[in-house]
């Protein structure tokens, strides 16, 4: 079972100078990060790349500013709205670019933010449940390349991802997830 | 947190998917990049043959000098170079 690091302790060992939590930290918020910039303003992948290293570099720099560790997610959150609002307004002097309307930009957001709250969930659950459940909604991947890459058989795939499913609701609601130590699925 | 059927739960999963690893390597190794851009200005600023090197040929320049020449740091570099003929 891995020891929970919370957000406020990830940022102040990062403070601290501690190369791992810097990756650790870059590791939890990528995807969200590269989801508000390519889903919620849906910017194309080289503006969206630029956005995403312009957004790590900023928060390396301005960590010290942020005035309480536990808001990270959305001091991150506005950083990147900021940065892709800016992207689009440079873009849009040289081709048509749109910003998405406020309250269109406002719902993707909290169903990001929702998202970023089930995916946080998935840290209470074996590596193995983290895996399968990734590769299936997150990556997309069938139940052959997923029986392919994990070694197992095809046929219990479906099986796997609904029994992990179950556990992560149960983590969810805040119900300990059953056999979660052993890589029981 | 509001309670989740398991459908609910795979397409919140889904909105999610990873970020392409090179980005995710990048920003992990922007504070090793940053100390390298440090070093990098300090030697041109005391070493006048190197800086000549950087605006000639700032690629072979660092490539010759040890470092990757990678399009952040060459950026960055680049960013830099002009305050070292202030």
């Amino acid at each position: 079972m891995t020891i929970e690091v919370s957000d406020a302790q990830l940022v102040e060992r990062c403070r601290a100078g501690e190369a791992a939590a810097w990756n650790e930290l870059v590791e939890r918020f990528s995807r969200y990060v590269y989801a508000i910039a390519v889903r919620a303003f849906r910017l194309p992948e080289h503006d969206a790349e630029d956005v995403f290293q312009d957004v790590f570099a900023r928060t390396f720099e301005r960590l010290d500013s942020l005035r309480d560790d536990a808001a990270i997610r959305p001091w991150l959150a506005q950083l990147t709205r900021n940065a892709c609002v800016d992207r689009l307004r440079a873009g849009a002097r040289e081709q048509l670019a749109e910003e998405p309307p406020a309250e269109v930009l406002d719902a993707e957001m909290e169903r990001l933010d929702e998202a970023l709250d089930v995916h946080d969930g998935l840290r209470a659950l074996s590596g193995d449940c983290r895996e399968i459940l990734d590769r299936f909604f997150a990556q997309d991947e069938s139940y052959r390349m997923i029986a392919e890459a994990l070694d197992l058989p095809a046929g219990t795939i479906a099986s796997r991802i609904s029994r992990c499913l179950g556990k992560l609701r149960e983590s969810l609601e805040g119900r300990k997830p059953g056999s979660d130590t052993s890589g029981d699925w | 947190m509001a309670p989740h059927d398991e459908e609910r739960l795979g397409e919140l999963l889904g909105l999610l998917p990873p970020a392409p690893a090179g980005w995710v390597q990048a920003a992990q190794e922007l504070p090793a990049a940053r100390l390298q851009l440090d070093e990098i200005v300090e030697r041109a600023r005391l070493d006048a043959g190197f800086r000549v090197q950087l605006v000639a040929d700032l690629e072979a320049a660092l490539a010759a000098a040890g470092y990757e020449p990678r399009r952040a740091l060459l950026d960055a570099v680049r960013e830099r170079l002009p305050e070292l003929d202030a």
